[in-house]
This record gives C-alpha cells, structure tokens and sequence, in this order.
C-alpha cells in the first residue's frame, strides 16, 4: 500500500516529524519548549508546501510563522518569567467534556476522510507561481486583499493603543 | 583556461561525465544526485571554516592597523596561521553546560544559528552555473532563512539561564527583527527592477542592463549596508554584545565547540550579507577581464572590509538610538525609495 518514491520518502519522514512534534505541542509542561516544537511544525509544514511544488507558500510559511510569530511567542513567555519557569499542568476540570468532544471530531475525521473520493489533477500548475499570484491578488483578489490589509492595520494600532495604557 | 570564464559550460561537462558513468553501469540518476548534493555541502563546509578563518585574521589585522598596531604576527608569516592555532585550541578546550541550563535547548541553541547560516550558502550565485540550486524564490529563501537564526539566539539566552545572556537575546531579536523589515524593503527595489527573486535572474539582469543597481538604487544599497550591519549585530549596533553592560552577550555561557559555532555562525552571516550586497547591488559576478569567481570573491570581502572598517570607526549607539533610527528613519526612507522607484518605472 505505501509506495516508496522519491516524493514519497520525504513526505512520510516529514509527516512523521510534524506528528510527533505537534503532539509535543500539547503535551510538554514547559511553554518554552512547547513553542520550539511549534516552530519545528511550522517548519515540516513548509516542507509539505515544498513538495507541493508551492515555493513561494513555503518560504512565506517560515518568513512569517517561524520568524515571526514563534519569535513573538518566545518573546511574550520569556518575557513574564512566572509562566516559562513554571510546569504547567495539561488539564483542567474539563478535560472529560473535551475527550469526548475529540473523539467525536476524530471520529468525523476519519469517516470524512476515508469516504472521500480523492482525484489527482492532471494540472500541476505553473513553473512559477509567485508572478501568478502577485497578478491575482492585485487583479482578482484586490477587494479581499486590501481588507485584511485594513484589519491587520487595525489589529497593530489596537495593540499599541492598549500597550501605551 | 575558457572553463574559468564558462564555469555553466565546465559545469555541465562534469554532470554530463558523471551521468555517463552512471549509465554504464546502471546506477539510477537520482543516488547522482545525492552525491553531488553531498559534495556541494562539504565544499560549502569547507570553505565557511577557511573563509572565516581568514575573515577573523582579517578583522584582527585591520584593526590592528587602524589603531596604529601590528596585531598578531607570530604564527606564521604576519600571523596569518594564528586563527588556525586559535582554532585548534578551542576544539580541545572542554564542554561546559552550567548546572540550571535547560540542557536541550542549550545544547541545541548553536545547531540552530549554525544551520541557518549554512542554509543561505544555498543559493548564493558564485559565478554562472555555480549556485547549489537556483532557486526561483531565492532571495525570499534567503531573507527567510535568515529571520529562523533569531529562534536561535532565544534559545541560546533562555537556556543559558543567565540573566545576562538574557537580555542580550532580547537585545539582539529586538534588533533583528526590527532591521529585517528595512533590510526586506531595500532589496524589493532590485526585485522591482529585475521582476524576479532568483539570484542568478538578478545577476543577468544587471549584465544585460551594462551596469549594477548600485547606480540606480544608492539608496537601497545604503539602507541594506546599514540594516544589514545591525542584522550581524556588529559595530556600531554591537548592543547585543556590549561587554561593559552583558558580559559577552548570549553566548557568554558557552565554550569550546558551543562557542566556536557561534563565532563561525557569526563570521558566515558577515560573507553572507556581504555576498547578498554584492549580488544585489555591484553586479554579483559580472566584470570585465578577471574571471567571474574572481570577481564575486573581490567585491564580497570588499563589502567584508567594508564592514571591518564600520566597527573600528563608529562608537556604539544607545538601544534608544537604535530603535529610532530603524523605524523612524530608515524604515519611511525604504518606502520612499520603494515609491520613487516604482514611479520612474512607470514613466
């Protein structure tokens, strides 16, 4: 059933990372150590992009979520030393309610997903992809691109107005 | 003596060669591939451990000479074998991991500035043909790449558990960060230019156009020198470093091969930058009579020296200072060369 090819190979060594490091995500007690493995994710992600033959997504995946946002986290749980010497307990009361709302959205998962008809597009899309989609998010996509533009805008003025407090 | 000139031409003879051995015997392209892929890093590791070694004599000599000294002159004629003998001493010198260290992710914090300076080396264009892989997002990679190495820094700061290299982290994260986005704006006027992000692309457009960009992107080619300078944390935005306020900076806990892979990292990320400018701005390896190697060589240790020259001349600025220069100066300045740029192409 599984087919080892040059495509494939980097695929499951990939999969295989992403899992394990998005299961130390959630289940390390130190936050610290949690985000490294966050950013090891984002990383095999890019590399998912890569095989993809999505270039321009994989380096903006790790420009911005690896470079970026990690960072951001870093910054933030480093910075309030409380919570990064801390170890963090997982659960709270909760945890019986969240089970079995997991194993129910696995359970959707997994039926939606083995009872789908995947189909393989013959297209494989164009040598470079990132004139194509500068040209549709300036042409097409301009009215959806310039709002989240304004939205982003308006996230950054909020944070510094309510730093400045 | 043409195969100097023709490195693509020298280039292709050799896969040719080689994949005419492999098909006499059967061997599939792609273990070709792989060996070839192995070679090119070994040659890249070979020649980051040579070429730092020689940019740390450099640095010591210039400074040496800019302060009316001689500097080491011992080992070797004019020292020049002395960041040998430093280097051969380091690796004997023993590992220490302080007690409260989160060790993981001390151990791991040079692994991680170390390959994310080695990972650049990929797409650098040395000379036509010459480039691991020619990549059509290159200089997206490379500024990608470049902004994991602040992870790095966290990691080492943090997992030092000293509050020193701390702050120093922070420091230089801060500073990273805040100078990408200068050093990221400068370079989208070559790429306005070019209409293209592979680095071989921005090469044959400053030789189809008969000069480089420097001539019409002075400014952009200033804001990178500048941002570029405070992303390699050297002089005069060593804050990062500053030994009378943090000790060594974030790797003041580490020693022996720790340490020496941060100083190599450090070193990597100079040629790095220099070898960007120089593609970017003076033509890469485009030049009249002496061969392209050559050529991209001279105006990447250039840019080096430049660098050099910048540390042993300006005293260092405050965190304040520098914070308002990259965003209120230099950062408005990139857009308006960015505007003024995109308008002349209009016209």
């Amino acid at each position: 059933m599984i087919e080892l090819t040059a495509q494939t190979i980097p695929f499951y060594i990939l999969a295989v990372i992403a899992v394990i490091s998005a299961l130390a995500v959630v289940s390390l007690k130190n936050l610290v150590h949690s985000v490294l493995f966050l950013a090891l994710f984002f990383f095999c992600m890019a590399g998912f992009y890569i095989l993809l033959k999505a270039e321009f997504l994989a380096a903006v995946q790790i420009f911005v979520y690896v470079g970026g946002i990690t960072v951001l986290f870093l910054f933030l749980i480093m910075l309030t030393f409380k919570v990064a010497d801390k170890r963090l307990r997982q659960t709270n009361e909760q945890w019986l309610i969240a089970f079995v709302m997991v194993i129910l959205f696995g359970w959707l998962l997994v039926t939606g997903l083995s009872e789908t008809n995947w189909e393989i597009a013959e297209w494989s899309g164009p040598e470079k992809t990132i004139p194509v989609i500068g040209k549709l998010l300036l042409t097409t996509y301009i009215f959806p691109f310039e709002v989240v533009s304004v939205v982003l805008l308006a996230a950054l003025i909020g944070a510094i107005v309510i730093a400045r407090k | 003596m043409s195969y100097l000139y023709q490195t693509d031409e020298l280039m292709k003879l050799i896969y040719e060669t080689l994949a005419g051995f492999c098909e006499q015997y059967a061997i599939p392209l792609l273990y070709l591939d792989l060996a070839i892929m192995l070679v090119a890093v070994g040659i890249i590791a070979g020649f980051v451990s040579v070429s730092v070694m020689f940019m740390v004599w450099l640095e010591r000599k210039v400074s040496a000479h800019m302060q009316d000294r001689l500097g080491p002159m011992r080992v070797g004629p004019h020292g020049a074998l002395q960041t040998i003998a430093d280097a051969i001493k380091l690796l004997f010198k023993e590992r220490i991991t302080p007690q409260k260290a989160d060790k993981w992710v001390y151990t791991l914090a040079p692994v991680v500035i170390f390959a994310s300076a080695m990972a650049a080396y990929v797409v650098i264009p040395w000379s036509p043909g010459m480039i691991i892989a020619d990549l059509n997002i290159g200089l997206l990679y490379l500024l990608a790449i470049g902004s994991v190495a602040v992870i790095g820094l966290l990691m080492a700061g943090w997992g030092s558990n000293n509050k020193y290299s701390l702050l120093s982290a922070f420091r230089c994260g801060a500073q990273i960060i805040s100078y990408e986005v200068a050093a990221t704006l400068s370079c989208l006027g070559v790429i306005m230019l070019t209409g293209s992000l592979s680095m071989v692309d921005i090469v044959n457009a400053q030789k189809d156009m008969g000069w480089p960009f420097i001539v019409v992107q002075p400014i952009g080619f200033l804001i990178y020198l500048i941002a570029g300078t405070a992303e390699v944390n050297r002089a005069p935005f060593d804050l990062a470093e500053a030994e009378s306020e943090l000790i060594a900076g974030f790797h003041t806990e580490y020693s022996a091969m720790g340490f020496s892979m941060f100083f190599l990292a450090e070193y990597a990320n100079m040629f790095i930058v220099s070898a960007i400018a120089a593609t970017l701005f003076l033509g890469g390896w485009a030049g009249p009579v002496l061969p392209p190697v050559v050529w991209f060589l001279l105006k990447t240790f250039g840019l080096v020296f430049v660098f050099m020259w910048f540390r042993w001349t300006f005293p260092r600025i405050r965190v304040d200072q520098l914070m308002v220069f990259g965003w209120k100066f230099l950062i408005p300045l990139a857009f308006v060369n960015l505007l003024v740029t995109g308008i002349v192409m209009l016209l």
